[in-house]
């Protein structure tokens, strides 16, 4: 067996045995289906579509993300396991890869629970099933990329709340960076080029393009790009670490 | 085999370890000896590949931490300091995860696997979770973890720290069944250990090497190397008689329990004259000691030394 399959099977366990899988589950599914019915109108619109789910899954990323990756390296490196497992046959690259992995198929199987929801769309309609597909994508991506984040910052600091605490803060930054308020903030320091830059990093914008079933090729390489570069970084401060 | 040359590594303006160069053999038992903070754990650190050096490099059965990681890896089983493992996995779940990391075979695994644990005695705690584990326990797992793949090259890390001297014992008789055939790094602060266990000894302070040698020959070079001890009721004619001997360079008395020890000159060997004039004078004596030499002494004296007075044996 490969190293990362290892790896990320022994992660995968490690969730479930401690109470973070099932809280976060529970939270994640109940705040879902909460935000859906109340703040999204899910009824009142009188559409079959997920628009409303969709649309709250980028806040609650902001709060429920860190907290799976933030124990990711903070833990090991002050647990002393990071010496055993890098004392073991596997390359930095290899470890991110098992353990950024692992946390991502765990949110991959958060919102397959939210099938439900689907099933009740479509017991009360005939929604767009291929533009829900694209909302599920967009969203599974999206959360891959806070996820990178917080695996590049958890590498940064033995403590989980430091590593939370920047997690989240780099996240709202990027969701919001296409937000006109953010945008007029750096217009006046800014020429025109850069922060038209700035409003190509937003989050948001990328989200709500695949959300809307458009699956612009430029989205997804969005995304996939994000979650390398921060994968890589976070190899990088690994790396670091160990060099003097 | 494990080499080093020149091995180094600064922490900002301190050097925990400063060109160190050692090389332990297969079949060799070397202990890593030193104080608190001697760099003997970021010395192993580098070998282990988890922290890179400034300089210098090390190697392990012939492949170069730095350039051939993943083989040194291979070749290498450690256990690093405090025996760190998942808490949160039972003892079976950990070491099939050691068993998938290292790539083993299903067969070899778990042949390996029957064999470590019973070697180690853990067939009573595969179900239970590491954390609910006494320290000792776990550092046995931690062990197991270590040889489990059946390395050429095992490295320890004060493998038997916060253990009772009963599984001290055990433990030592593991490490002496698994010494023939391999090669196996232990550090320590025990001087029991090294009489024990190592064939051969490097003292390091200040994370430079002072040292070097067999375990007899650091005994050698102790003041009590060669010296003779015993104890005689109403012993002060004696004493002064003692001190007489042309082979005596110096007399000590214990003040607690009276212990008389005579030490030699440099050269001369003192126990039958001491015999020869107890006789004489005829004293009963219970019992009389030819000392080997005390290692904690030797110990001391390298290691307060300054560091400039490097002596190689």
């Amino acid at each position: 067996m490969s190293p990362v399959v290892a790896l990320m099977r022994r992660e995968l366990r490690s969730f479930f045995v401690t109470p973070v899988a099932y809280v976060f589950l529970v939270i994640f599914l109940v705040l879902a289906g909460l935000l859906t019915f109340y703040s999204g109108d899910f009824y009142e619109r009188g559409q079959a579509d997920l628009q409303p789910f969709f649309v709250m899954h980028p806040w609650l990323y902001l709060i429920l993300v860190p907290a799976v990756s933030m124990r990711m390296w903070a833990e090991e490196s002050k647990g002393g396991t990071l010496e055993l497992l890098l004392s073991l046959p596997i390359n930095l690259v290899q470890a991110m890869l098992g353990k950024f992995l692992a946390a991502w198929l765990f949110i991959g199987l958060a919102l397959l629970l939210t099938f439900p929801i689907w099933l009740t769309v479509n017991y009360l309609g005939s929604p767009d099933n291929g533009v829900i597909l694209a909302g599920y994508l967009g969203s599974w991506l999206m959360a891959g990329a806070f996820l990178a984040i917080g695996a590049c910052l958890s590498a940064v600091t033995q403590s989980q709340v430091v590593a939370f605490i920047l997690t989240a803060v780099v996240c709202v930054l990027l969701l919001l960076a296409g937000q006109p308020e953010v945008l007029d903030f750096f217009q006046a320091a800014l020429p025109r080029r850069l922060v038209h830059a700035v409003a190509h990093l937003s989050m948001l914008q990328h989200f709500e393009a695949i959300a809307r079933g458009v699956l612009d090729l430029r989205d997804l390489f969005y995304f996939l790009f994000s979650i390398l570069a921060w994968l890589g970084a976070g190899v990088l401060v690994l790396d670091l670490k160990r060099t003097p | 085999m494990i080499e080093t040359e020149r091995l180094t590594r600064c922490y900002g303006t301190l050097t925990a370890v400063d060109e160190l160069t050692i090389r332990a053999e297969p079949g060799q038992v070397l202990g890593l000896l030193g104080p608190n903070g001697a760099g003997k754990s970021t010395a192993m650190r580098m070998i282990a590949g988890f922290l890179a050096p400034s300089s210098g490099s090390a190697r392990v059965c012939g492949h170069d931490v730095s350039r051939e990681p993943l083989k040194a890896k291979r070749a290498l089983g450690y256990l690093p300091e405090g025996a760190p493992s998942y808490g949160e996995l039972t003892v079976r779940e950990f070491l099939v995860f050691i068993i998938r990391m290292r790539g083993m075979s299903s067969d070899f695994g778990y042949r390996r696997f029957d064999e470590v644990i019973g070697r180690l005695q853990l067939e009573d705690v595969l179900e239970q979770t590491i954390d609910t584990l006494s320290k000792g326990l776990r550092r046995r797992v931690g062990l197991a973890q270590a040889i489990l793949h059946d390395p050429p090259v095992l490295m320890l890390d004060e493998p038997t720290d916060g253990l009772d001297p009963n599984q001290k014992h055990t433990v030592r008789q593991l490490i002496d069944a698994m010494a023939r055939e391999r090669t196996i790094l232990i550090s320590t602060h025990l001087l029991e250990e090294v009489h024990a266990l190592c064939n051969r000894v490097v003292i390091i302070a200040q994370g430079k090497l002072m040292a070097d040698a067999t375990p007899a020959e650091l005994e050698a070079r102790s003041r009590y190397h060669g010296a003779v001890s015993f104890s005689a009721p109403g012993s002060a004619v004696a004493q002064e008689m003692l001190g007489r001997l042309p082979q005596a360079a110096a007399i000590e008395v214990d003040p607690l329990d009276g212990r008389i020890t005579v030490f030699p000159k440099p050269g001369e060997r003192i126990l039958e004259p001491v015999e020869v004039l107890l006789h004489q004078q005829g004293l009963e004596v219970s019992e009389i000691q030819l000392e080997r030499g005390r290692l904690d002494e030797v110990f001391r004296q390298i290691t307060t030394a300054p560091a400039t007075t490097e002596s190689r044996a």
